[in-house]
């Protein structure tokens, strides 16, 4: 439970009982001579959006993910502590993570929260009812407090209910590698108190069978008390103390170097991470793995290097004189390229700039061979050329045909053909016709790369690994740096405090504007 | 103020020189080799050269070394009365650019006027009556 913690989750999640907090805390020890002795290479975690298949072969993953299934977990920490390497710890997760399918990790942990919270809910009134219903001949009469009681009681309750449901309800859009520090903080804190409370009840209030009613019923109220307080406190935690900004993260794509500055609060390394990643779909242009730096051209040319003929055999000594011999030559014959690139490179740009132009010319006429048909239009014009009535999918599929070539051709000069089929092209025009769109907006969506989000169908969670030098759990510190992996290229992430401002004040006395006339002209004939 | 709504100029005395100035001919420009500065557009208060701290009129404030002005005996503070017959002490600071700078003219005839000039003539009066 603690490690298949949810970012933007419950806030009352229940682990367990006693006993696996004492496994826990044995893998918490464990984990901590961990850290401190083998594991000195990065450790790369997952952080896993629900939905995509676990097993990504390419990452590595060092993963204490064991918690849930007790019998397992004995046998993990039973392990001597010394002889435990990392390749041990990935084949026992892998092996876990078969086991469970899926669906259900996504939905344990909202699962749980919603138990402990119907639990906390619950105790108060249950602290009322039952001494109601076992003894309530020798109850003492209590008249107008209590029912002052009871109605504070009834109002703190439902602002607790909807407070929660308001907060914490929502599905959770990540799963992050560790526990979530904080809430599992919280969720321990509120397990504590409802188990005293009712530990505290158990012993003085239904063994002695207390009369005095008007205390239990202090005593429920009290609980309402606490627990409005921890949610305040988890408010504060989990949604308000990341809100002020303190760090200003560049994130850097490694593949096309496109870049961008964030400014967050304190956070974790992992909540920061799939902070970065909201806000990666919606702001990154999509990334083209077919747009190169050097045109095809060059690139050959630079490949084909002269061939060196070895004629005698492979002498080590010789080889590295060789291949010197070889980076001299390559540096010399590179000095041409640069012109090559600059020619190729403008070729390119008239290119598509000529396409792009035929593109706006054939849309712009395409979309004057129809209009909006008015129902209020008189008679008198129908009767010789009755026009046919089409709905946005069959007035799409009109227009398309003559503006379907220049388009075809536009999106291959920039090497958006892979992102947009015929189809979708067909949907945006409908959409477009739809909501009375011009061409030029119809047109925004070919002509710049949108964000990724926009190529994104929402069915496939993503999968992104993140890579860090630090435990994910610690909170951002300045110069750190980490990266969130995925199989063809990466984000790096750099972190750098946000300076420290000293604002001086400086009065200006609005009559103070005056001016005069400066004998600046002086004009040299 | 703008040019059209200036008082009207005083009428003023003084001790002219006439300088003849051939302008030197650089690429495609004519250069005379000094800089002007004041008009009436401009602020007389801030004129170093001017006796009268209310005097709009055109000031010499820089010679080229050199150049056409320092040959024909232009000096630094000479206030410039006329330029080739145009008066110039009652002129915004552009139009007395534009009077000196007319690329068909190769030779400027300036009337200026200087302080020393003043005294020169004090003192051969003074010293007439003598002699």
């Amino acid at each position: 439970m603690d490690n298949e913690s949810t970012y933007s989750g419950y806030s009352y999640k229940s682990s367990h009982s006693r006993t696996s907090r004492k496994n826990r805390e044995r893998r918490d020890r464990h984990r901590l001579k961990n850290r401190d002795g083998s594991l000195r290479a990065d450790k790369s975690v997952m952080i896993q959006a629900p939905g995509e298949p676990l097993l990504d072969p390419e990452s590595t993953l060092v993963d204490d993910r064991d918690d849930n299934w007790g019998e397992t977990t004995t046998v993990v920490t039973g392990t001597s502590v010394d002889s435990i390497s990392n390749e041990d710890l990935t084949r026992v997760s892998k092996d876990l993570e078969d086991s469970l399918p899926l669906d259900c990790r996504r939905y344990i942990s909202p699962a749980l929260g919603a138990i402990l919270g119907l639990v906390s809910v619950i105790t108060p009134l249950a602290f009322l009812a039952i001494p109601q219903l076992l003894w309530r001949d020798t109850l003492d009469p209590c008249g107008t407090p209590c029912e002052g009681l009871y109605i504070s009681l009834a109002f703190k309750l439902l602002i607790l209910l909807i407070s929660t449901w308001a907060l914490f309800l929502r599905p959770p859009r990540a799963t992050l590698p560790r526990f979530f520090v904080f809430r599992c903080l919280l969720l321990a804190l509120v397990f504590l108190f409802v188990a005293s409370y009712w530990l505290f009840y158990g012993v003085r209030v239904l063994e002695p069978r207390e009369t005095d009613y008007r205390g239990i019923v202090g005593y429920a109220a009290s609980l309402v008390d606490a627990l409005l307080f921890i949610q305040y406190l988890a408010l504060v935690l989990l949604e308000v103390r990341h809100l002020r900004p303190a760090f200003c993260l560049k994130v850097v794509r490694t593949a096309d170097g496109v870049s961008r500055f964030y400014n967050v609060g304190h956070l974790s390394i992992q909540r920061a991470g799939v902070w970065v990643l909201d806000q990666y779909y919606s702001d990154f242009p999509v990334y083209n793995a077919a747009l190169l730096n050097l045109p095809k051209s060059i690139l050959t040319r630079k490949m084909s290097s002269f061939k060196v003929y070895n004629l005698e055999d492979e002498n080590p000594n010789n080889s590295t004189g060789q291949s010197r011999a070889m980076i001299a030559a390559a540096a010399r014959r590179r000095d041409n390229t640069h012109t090559e690139y600059y020619y190729e490179e403008a070729e390119v740009e008239r290119r598509v700039r000529k396409r792009r132009a035929r593109l706006v010319v054939a849309v712009e006429e395409a979309f004057t061979h129809i209009k909006r048909h008015q129902d209020e239009e008189t008679p008198a014009s129908s009767p010789k050329h009755p026009r046919e009535v089409m709905d946005p999918r069959e007035a799409a599929q009109a227009i398309f045909a003559p503006m379907a070539r220049a388009m075809q051709k536009y999106l291959r000069a920039t090497r958006q053909q892979s992102y947009h089929t015929m189809e979708s092209i067909i949907n945006h025009l409908q959409f477009c016709i739809t909501h009375n769109m011009t061409p030029k907006a119809f047109l925004e969506r070919y002509l710049s790369p949108g964000p990724t989000l926009q190529y994104l169908d929402n069915n496939r969670g993503r999968q992104w690994t993140l890579v860090s030098e630090e435990p994910v759990t610690a909170s951002l510190r300045q110069g750190q740096v980490f990266s969130l992996k995925r199989l063809d290229f990466a984000l790096v992430i750099k972190v750098m405090p946000l300076p420290f401002l000293r604002l001086a004040e400086e009065f200006i006395d609005p009559k103070s504007h005056k001016f005069v006339m400066k004998l600046q002209s002086e004009t040299s004939v | 103020l703008p040019a059209q709504d200036q008082p009207a100029g005083k009428p003023v005395t003084a001790v002219v020189q006439k300088i003849e100035i051939q302008k030197l001919r650089q690429g495609d420009n004519l250069i005379l080799g000094f800089s002007i500065g004041g008009g009436i557009d401009q602020d007389p208060g801030q004129n170093p050269f001017s006796e009268d701290k209310s005097d709009k009129g055109i000031y010499v404030t820089r010679i080229t070394p050199g150049g056409p002005a320092e040959v024909a005996d232009l000096r630094v503070g000479d206030k410039i009365m006329q330029v080739n017959g145009w008066d110039m002490t009652v002129v915004t600071h552009d139009q007395a650019r534009k009077k000196l700078t007319k690329k068909k003219e190769e030779v400027v005839r300036l009337l200026i006027t200087r302080k020393s000039l003043e005294e020169a003539v004090k003192h051969s009066k003074g010293c007439h009556p003598r002699q």
